[in-house]
């Protein structure tokens, strides 16, 4: 009987552990800090930046296209008539630190930027709720030309916009911004002010897994007593294919320069002064090296 | 009688000295697809598992945002659209290899068990070879994954670039588990 006992306890000891211990004792480990990717498709919400970098090496080719006013009738053929364009190029000289210029046709500006991830949105211990990017333009306005208006110098041309971008991955599919944005434009006209402060918000839904519907508003906090000039608006549509992000919206502003369109932005979205609009984006990644980045 | 008695009460007192369990951290995943426009690469070093000589029980973990691939933003569309792995960090295997032999040298052996990549679990049979050098294991093993049988689904739109097969090569280090 003793014996017995003896040789159970025996084979009790050798026998080897079952599947699923041998499974939790290798989920045993300590969760690791991991950092949450894929707040946004693009690098813009609709007109401006949001969270989402380039990341190091990667150059995109951003083309922002706005036609005319939907209400401006079928002359116009409701606004297809009328082409503004911005054409951008973006590239990540580190994962937090992108450079990108453009050039607007609207007022003929050219334009700078620098970006930089000061904080990433993480999951895990010792992680962050959210990420926050700086963000700052400059621009310089041709129109009108010397010629044309003896009384503009080089300096009146000039403006920036500084920018906080917080973002937020809710879950999978919802991701939120907030953005406030101080304007700088070195001249103005009689009604409006130098420099004028605003707060942005915007979002992206996930429809699918290559469709997001995008929302994107900039409130002026001290927006001049008699301002001729409207609060941006804009809703959008994120159709993403491989190395290619196609934006196509619906806004009351013209151009996607952040001097414009928070501060300068004509038409009221309710009045019907609406713009269809698209941005393409095609990255690019130069050189072949290892993605060697942590998310 | 007694002989016997006293024979199981020494292995007694050795068994829990005696390795049963190894375990490999670091370990090496490759994946591989041709396709027509790009040929899609990716490596993964995190891998983990644990292997019971004593019954041939085997376990592995691999996680999926691990992975890393010539193009950054392949990783994001991988993470994002492909794996999900937000709703599913992990593709595990829990399974058995049989006939293995607690000797020196190299085996071909068979696994069998269960395999969950993007949530759904499927049973495979795969081979592999262990090689044993002193108390050092090392695992390969190449097997092909259908992205239909595991529900990973590839978005019909436009450009794609995507392989319905791909090729999975493990090479696992294994080190006796502590006790």
């Amino acid at each position: 009987m003793k014996w017995i006992l003896l040789t159970l306890a025996y084979c009790a000891a050798i026998q080897g552990m079952a599947q699923d211990d041998l499974m939790a004792l290798l989920d045993d480990e300590p969760a690791k800090k991991e950092n949450v990717y894929a707040t946004f498709k693009g690098t813009r919400i609709i007109l401006g930046h949001s969270v989402k970098m380039r990341k190091k090496k990667e150059l995109e080719l951003l083309i922002s296209h706005r036609f005319g006013r939907i209400n401006s009738g079928a002359h116009e053929l409701w606004g297809l008539d009328v082409a503004n364009i911005r054409i951008g190029l973006e590239y990540g000289v580190m994962d937090n630190l992108n450079i990108g210029v453009g050039r607007s046709s609207f007022d003929k500006s050219f334009d700078g930027f620098i970006k930089y991830k000061l904080l990433q949105q993480s999951t895990g211990p010792g992680s962050f709720p959210f990420s926050v990017v700086f963000f700052n333009s400059w621009a310089v306005r041709t129109t009108p030309q010397q010629e044309d208006d003896p009384s503009y110098d080089f300096q009146d041309r000039l403006s920036s916009a500084s920018q906080l971008l917080i973002g937020k991955k809710i879950s999978p599919a919802l991701s939120l911004q907030l953005m406030p944005v101080f304007v700088h434009k070195n001249r103005v006209s009689r009604i409006d002010e130098n420099s004028q402060f605003a707060l942005g918000a915007g979002g992206r839904m996930k429809l699918t897994k290559s469709l997001a519907l995008n929302l994107e508003y900039y409130y002026r906090v001290d927006a001049p007593e008699r301002t001729e000039f409207n609060n941006s608006l804009s809703v959008g549509l994120d159709i993403e294919t491989g190395g290619h992000v196609f934006q196509l919206h619906f806004t009351n502003s013209t151009m996607t320069l952040e001097r414009a369109f928070v501060t300068e932005t004509f038409g009221d979205f309710f009045e019907g002064d609406i713009h269809f609009g698209f941005n393409i984006s095609r990255t690019f990644q130069l050189g072949g090296k290892k993605d060697e980045t942590s998310w | 009688m007694k002989t016997l008695l006293a024979l199981l009460l020494i292995t007694l007192s050795f068994a829990p000295v005696l390795a049963q369990q190894y375990k490999a951290e670091n370990g090496y995943v490759r994946f591989f697809s041709e396709a027509a426009l790009e040929d899609i690469a990716a490596e993964n070093k995190k891998g983990s598992s644990i292997f019971d000589v004593s019954n041939g029980n085997i376990v592995f973990s691999i996680p999926i945002t691990s992975f890393e691939f010539e193009k950054s933003l392949m990783r994001e569309h991988f993470n994002e659209k492909y794996m999900e792995s937000e709703k599913y960090p992990k593709a595990v295997f829990k399974g058995n290899i049989t006939d293995f032999e607690d000797r020196e040298g190299t085996q071909n052996l068979q696994a069998h068990g269960n395999m969950t990549i993007h949530g759904v679990t499927r049973q495979i049979n795969t081979k592999g070879k262990i090689m044993k050098e002193g108390d050092q294991l090392r695992l390969t093993s190449t097997f092909i994954v259908r992205l239909e049988d595991y529900e990973v689904k590839i978005p019909k739109l436009l450009w794609q670039n995507i392989a319905e097969e791909v090729e999975v090569t493990l090479d696992f280090q294994y080190k006796p588990l502590a006790q």
